[in-house]
C-alpha cells in the first residue's frame, strides 16, 4: 500500500472514520440532531474526498479494489442517497418507540458495503461488499421496534437474501474449480485462452446469475421483493430500491466488463445470454403486470422496480453485441441514474408521509385528494410517477430512451418489444395513484409536513425534472465514464 | 428565438396563472386570457418562414429546431384562437382550483404549438407528450362523473400509439445512421434518409398508427367519445379544436415527407379507413343521445375527410384536408360550447330532457342552428369548402370510395338536424324550466367563430394561400 493507495482509497477511508465517529458520538451522547447532523458531515466528508480520491488515477488497490472513475460516480451517487435516507428517517422515526441514533450507524455501513460493491473487481471484493451491505440491510429494515410487519419483512429478507447469496457463492466455486481464478481481469485471461464449453464453468455461471438475480429481484427471483418493500419502514424501503440494487448490477456490469465471462457473442455462451434475455423479458412483463393488480403503493413501487430492472438488462444485454462497449455503459449509468432518482422521489414523499402521528401511508386509497393537502409533494410525486412512466421531460424518459436506442443499435428486437408492452401496461397503474391524488373531498387527515422533508422531496423532484430536460452534462460524465472502464489495467 | 419564445410565454403564464391564485380567485382567468392574446400578438410579429435552431443533446443529433412555416402559421393561429375561445367559454364553469386549470390549459396549447412548429423529431416527441399530461388532468380533475374512465383511456391511447411513434422514429434515424454515418434527429436530414422499402413501410405504419389514433380514425377512435363527453368544456374545445388536427398534421408532416413511397402504397387502406370514418362516425352520432357525445362522433365522421384528402394524394384533395382541419376546429368547438352551455343550465346533455329550447332561449337557438348547417356542410361556410375540395380531389383516384364519403354528408345532414330538431325545435320539454340566454360573453365569441367560418366559407383563399406552398413542396400530383 503506498499513499496514492490511500488517496485513491480516500472515500473509503473518510466514510470508515466517519462510522466510528458517529459510533462513538451514540454511544457516549444521544441526540437525534447531533447524530444526523454528524452522519451528514460524514457523508459530506467522503463525498468530496472522491475528487482527491479521482486524482490518484484508476488504480488498482490491492487486487480487490479498482478506484476509477465508475467506482467514483457510484459511490458518489450512494453518498448523495445515503444523505436523502438519513434525513427521510429523521423524520420518519420521531415518535416512534425505540432507540433511533443507531439508524445512522448502520446506514453509514451499509453505504460503505455498496461503495465495496461499486470497485469491486474480485469475488472476494464482491462478496464482501454484499454481505457489508446486506447484514446492514436486514437490521435497518427491522429497525422500527413494537411493529410486528418490518420484524416480518427483515425475516423473509435475510432467508431469502441468505439463500441468494449461498447461491452465487457456489457459482464462484464452480468458476474457481473451472478456471481457477477469483479476480475479474484474471477471469478475462481465462475467457481469451481457456475452455469456455465447460460444463462446471457454465453451471458456475448460472448459479452466479441466479444469485445476482435473487439481489436485483428479477422474476423468478423476486418473491422476497414486494413483501419485504411492504414490511420495511418507507426510507429503508427507498434506500433498498436504489442502493442496494444500483449497487448490484454495478457489480455485475464491471464484472461482465472486465471478465469478459458474459461475452455473449462467445462459444459456449449461448445459454447465459439467453438466460438473461428470459429473465429479463419476464421481469419486464410479469413485473408489470402484477403491479397492475396492487393496491398498497410500496408493493406497486417494489413490482415496478422488478421491471425497471428488467429494463435494465437491455443495457447489460447489448454489451454482448455491440461493436462498441461503451454505449452499453453509458446506456447503464445513464438509467440508473434516472432510475434512483425517480424511485427516491416517489420513496420520499411516501416517507415523509408516513410519520408516527398517521403511521405508514400504503394504501393508495390514502393518496386521495394529496394534490389538495400537499401540492408540493403530490407534485414531486407526480413527477417521479410521469417519470417510472417514461413520460418525456423526466429523468424516467431519458433512461428510457437510451434504452431503446442501444437495443435498436444492437437490434434486441424481442426485449425492445418487451420493453414496449411492459411500459403500456406501466402507464396504467402509475396513473391510478395520479388520478387517486386529485380526487376532491377526501377526508384523510392532513399533517404538516416537516421543512427537511419538503425540501428533500423538491430536491429530488427537480432532479428528475432537470435530467430530462437537459441531460447533455449527465450524458457527458457517463459518456467520459464508459469511454475509460475499458482502458484501466 | 423567437419560436421558443412564443412556448416558454405560454409555459410561463401557466406557471404565472397557477401562482396568482393565491391573490385572487379571479387572477388566473385574466392572466391566462392576457398571456394568450399577449401571444396572439406575438405571433403576428413572427414572420411566415422564421426558423430557429439550438443545440440540444449532441450526443444523439437531437436540435431544438423550430419553425413555421404556412401550414405551422395556420395551425398556431388556430390554436391561439381556440385557445383564448377556450378560457372565456370556461369563464363561469371552473370554481375550483382555477390557478392550476389555467395552468394545465395553457401547458396543454404550449404542447400544441410546439408540436406544429417543431422540426426536429425526437422535440416534436415531447412536445407531442407535453400538450398530453396536461390533458390528462384537465379531463381528470375538471371532468364530469366518469372521468376517471375517460381520463385513462386517453392517456393510454394515446401513449400507446406514442411509444409505437418513438420507436419508429429511433429506428429510422439508426437506419439513417448506418446509411449515412450521422446520428440525427432533424428532420431536414432525415427527408433525404435512404432505407430499404420494407423497413420504410412498417415504420411509417408506427406513425401512422400514432396519427390516426389521434386524429381520431375508425378503428382507434373509442378513446374520442369518453373523453370529449367527460372533458370540460375548455378542454373539449381545446381536444377538439386542436388535439385531433396535431393528427393530421402529424400525417401531412411526418408521414408524406418521410416516406413518400410507403405511404403511396398503403394510400388505398388509408383512403378506406377515412372513407369508414365518415359513414361509422356518422351513423353512431345519429344513435346518440347525449348532445355531446353526438357532437363527438360527428368529429370522427369529419376527420375522416382530413384523412381522405391527405391520402387521395392530390393538391385539391390536401388543400381540402386543410380547410377541413380549420373549419372543424370552429365548427365542432362551437358545438362543444353550447352542450357546455346547456349543461351548465340544465344540468344534463340528454337530450330527451331538452326539446324547444328555442323559444326559451332565442339566441342560443338561433346560434346552434348556425353551427349545425355549417356541421353538416351547408355552402357559404368552411366545412363545405373542405368537404367538396376533398371530394373532387378523391374523385380522380378512387370512384367507390369518393361516393362512400359523400353519402356521409347526407348522413351529417341527418344526425346535425336530428341534433336541432331533439334539443330546441319540437315540443318544449315541461321539465324545463327558465333558462337564461346567451349573455354578451358568449354571444360574442359565437359571432367571433360564425365570422371566421364564414370567411372560410366564401373567401378561403386565405387560408389556401398559406398552406399552398407546403402542399406544392409535398410532391403531390397537381
Amino acid at each position: 500500500m503506498t499513499a496514492l493507495d490511500f488517496q485513491a482509497l480516500a472515500p473509503h477511508l473518510t466514510l470508515t472514520g466517519g462510522t466510528l465517529v458517529v459510533l462513538l458520538a451514540v454511544s457516549f451522547w444521544r441526540s437525534r440532531r447531533t447524530t444526523l447532523a454528524l452522519t451528514l458531515l460524514s457523508l459530506t466528508a467522503a463525498f468530496i474526498a472522491l475528487w482527491p480520491g479521482l486524482d490518484a488515477g484508476p488504480r488498482a488497490v490491492t487486487p480487490l479494489l479498482m478506484l476509477d472513475a465508475y467506482a467514483a460516480f457510484f459511490n458518489g451517487l450512494f453518498i448523495l442517497i445515503g444523505a436523502v435516507t438519513a434525513l427521510l428517517v429523521h423524520r420518519y422515526l420521531q415518535g416512534r418507540a425505540g432507540s433511533q441514533e443507531e439508524f445512522h450507524v448502520l446506514l453509514l455501513v451499509a453505504t460503505l458495503g455498496a461503495m465495496t460493491l461499486a470497485s469491486a473487481q474480485h469475488f472476494a471484493a464482491l462478496l464482501l461488499g454484499l454481505e457489508i451491505l446486506s447484514i446492514s440491510l436486514y437490521a435497518m429494515v427491522a429497525y422500527p421496534e413494537e411493529d410486528n410487519p418490518p420484524l416480518e419483512a427483515a425475516l423473509k429478507y435475510l432467508v431469502l437474501s441468505g439463500v441468494g447469496s449461498t447461491v452465487m457463492l457456489f457459482g464462484m466455486a464452480l468458476i474457481y474449480h473451472a478456471t481457477g481464478a477469483l479476480g475479474f481481469a484474471e477471469l478475462a485471461a481465462f475467457v481469451a485462452t481457456g475452455d469456455r464449453a465447460d460444463l462446471w464453468l457454465t453451471a458456475g455461471q448460472v448459479l452466479f446469475i441466479i444469485g445476482i438475480a435473487f439481489k436485483l429481484s428479477l422474476i423468478p427471483f423476486h418473491m422476497w421483493t414486494p413483501d419485504v418493500y411492504q414490511g420495511a419502514p418507507a426510507p429503508v424501503t427507498g434506500y433498498l430500491a436504489t442502493v442496494s440494487k444500483a449497487a448490484a448490477f454495478a457489480v455485475l456490469l464491471r464484472f461482465a466488463v472486465d471478465a469478459r465471462l458474459l461475452d455473449l457473442s462467445g462459444a459456449g455462451a449461448v445459454p447465459v445470454a439467453t438466460l438473461f434475455a428470459v429473465i429479463a423479458v419476464l421481469s419486464m412483463v410479469v413485473g408489470n403486470v402484477l403491479a397492475l393488480l396492487q393496491d398498497s403503493v410500496k408493493r406497486l413501487l417494489a413490482y415496478s422496480s422488478i421491471a425497471h430492472v428488467g429494463y435494465l438488462m437491455i443495457a447489460l444485454l447489448v454489451l454482448g453485441v455491440l461493436p462498441n462497449e461503451a454505449m452499453a455503459v453509458e446506456t447503464a449509468l445513464m438509467f440508473l441514474a434516472g432510475y434512483l432518482a425517480m424511485t427516491l422521489a416517489a420513496f420520499a414523499v411516501v416517507s415523509e408521509l408516513s410519520a408516527a402521528a398517521v403511521g405508514e401511508r400504503d394504501r393508495i386509497a390514502e393518496y386521495r385528494g394529496l394534490f389538495w393537502r400537499h401540492p408540493l409533494l403530490a407534485s414531486v410525486l407526480t413527477a417521479a410517477l410521469l417519470s417510472l412512466a417514461g413520460i418525456p421531460l423526466t429523468a424516467g424518459f431519458i433512461a428510457k430512451f437510451y434504452l431503446f436506442a442501444a437495443g435498436v443499435e444492437g437490434a434486441l428486437w424481442g426485449l425492445l418489444w418487451a420493453m414496449i408492452v411492459g411500459s403500456a401496461i406501466s402507464i396504467y397503474y402509475y396513473l391510478k395513484i395520479v388520478f387517486a391524488m386529485t380526487v376532491r373531498g377526501a377526508d384523510a387527515p392532513a399533517i404538516p409536513a416537516s421543512f427537511a422533508g419538503l425540501a428533500t422531496a423538491t430536491v429530488l423532484g427537480v432532479v428528475v425534472l432537470a435530467l430530462g430536460i437537459y441531460p447533455t452534462p449527465l450524458i457527458e460524465l457517463a459518456s467520459d465514464i464508459a469511454q475509460g472502464l475499458r482502458l484501466t489495467p | 428565438m423567437q419560436l421558443l419564445g412564443l412556448i416558454l410565454l405560454l409555459l410561463g403564464g401557466g406557471a404565472l396563472a397557477a401562482l396568482s391564485q393565491r391573490l385572487h380567485r379571479n387572477a388566473p382567468r385574466w392572466l391566462a386570457l392576457g398571456v394568450i392574446a399577449a401571444a396572439a400578438l406575438y405571433l403576428l410579429a413572427i414572420p411566415v418562414g422564421a426558423a430557429e435552431q439550438a443545440a440540444w443533446i449532441p450526443r444523439f443529433g437531437i436540435s431544438l429546431i423550430l419553425a413555421m412555416d404556412g401550414l405551422s402559421y395556420a395551425m398556431v393561429a388556430l390554436t391561439l384562437f381556440l385557445g383564448l375561445i377556450a378560457i372565456v367559454s370556461s369563464w363561469s364553469e371552473v370554481n375550483e382550483s382555477p390557478g392550476f386549470f389555467q395552468f394545465n390549459l395553457l401547458w396543454t396549447l404550449a404542447g400544441v404549438v410546439g408540436v406544429f412548429t417543431a422540426l426536429d423529431l425526437f422535440l416534436f416527441f415531447v412536445f407531442w407528450e407535453v400538450m398530453l399530461v396536461p390533458m390528462y388532468f384537465l379531463i381528470a380533475i375538471w371532468g364530469h362523473e366518469a372521468r376517471a374512465y375517460a381520463a385513462m383511456k386517453f392517456f393510454l391511447f394515446t401513449q400507446i400509439s406514442g411509444l409505437l411513434m418513438l420507436f419508429a422514429m429511433l429506428t429510422l434515424v439508426y437506419l439513417n445512421y448506418q446509411a449515412s454515418g450521422v446520428i440525427t434527429f432533424a428532420y431536414a436530414d432525415l427527408l433525404h434518409a435512404e432505407i430499404d422499402p420494407g423497413y420504410a413501410f412498417l415504420l411509417m405504419l408506427g406513425f401512422f398508427v400514432a396519427f390516426v389514433v389521434k386524429l381520431p380514425g375508425v378503428p382507434f377512435h373509442t378513446w374520442l367519445p369518453d373523453a370529449h363527453t367527460q372533458a370540460p368544456t375548455a378542454g373539449s374545445v381545446i381536444l377538439a379544436g386542436i388535439l385531433l388536427k396535431t393528427g393530421a398534421y402529424g400525417l401531412l408532416r411526418f408521414v408524406v415527407p418521410l416516406f413518400p413511397e410507403a405511404a403511396l402504397d398503403f394510400r388505398w387502406p388509408a383512403m378506406l379507413l377515412g372513407a369508414v370514418s365518415v359513414i361509422y362516425g356518422g351513423y353512431l352520432a345519429f344513435s346518440q343521445s347525449d348532445f355531446k357525445r353526438l357532437v363527438a362522433y360527428s368529429s370522427i365522421s369529419h376527420m375522416g375527410f382530413v384523412l381522405l384528402g391527405v391520402f387521395a394524394w392530390n393538391t385539391v384533395a390536401v388543400q381540402g384536408a386543410v380547410v377541413q382541419m380549420v373549419a372543424h376546429g370552429f365548427s365542432t368547438a362551437a358545438l362543444f360550447m353550447m352542450a357546455g352551455a346547456l349543461q351548465q343550465r340544465l344540468h344534463t346533455r340528454e337530450m330527451g330532457q331538452m326539446g324547444g329550447l328555442w323559444l326559451k332561449a332565442p339566441r342560443m337557438g338561433a346560434v346552434a342552428l348556425f353551427f349545425v348547417a355549417a356541421s353538416l356542410g351547408m355552402p357559404g361556410l368552411g366545412n363545405f369548402v373542405g368537404e367538396f375540395m376533398v371530394l373532387v380531389g378523391a374523385f380522380q383516384v378512387d370512384v367507390p370510395l369518393t361516393i362512400a364519403a359523400a353519402i356521409g354528408i347526407i348522413i351529417a345532414a341527418v344526425y346535425a338536424l336530428s341534433l336541432m330538431q331533439r334539443s330546441f325545435q319540437g315540443e318544449p320539454n315541461p321539465a324545463v324550466a327558465a333558462m337564461p340566454d346567451f349573455g354578451f360573453r358568449e354571444l360574442s365569441v359565437m359571432i367571433l367563430m360564425m365570422v371566421a367560418l364564414v370567411w372560410l366559407g366564401v373567401y378561403p383563399e386565405t387560408l389556401l394561400n398559406l398552406s399552398a406552398p407546403v402542399v406544392a413542396q409535398l410532391g403531390f400530383t397537381p
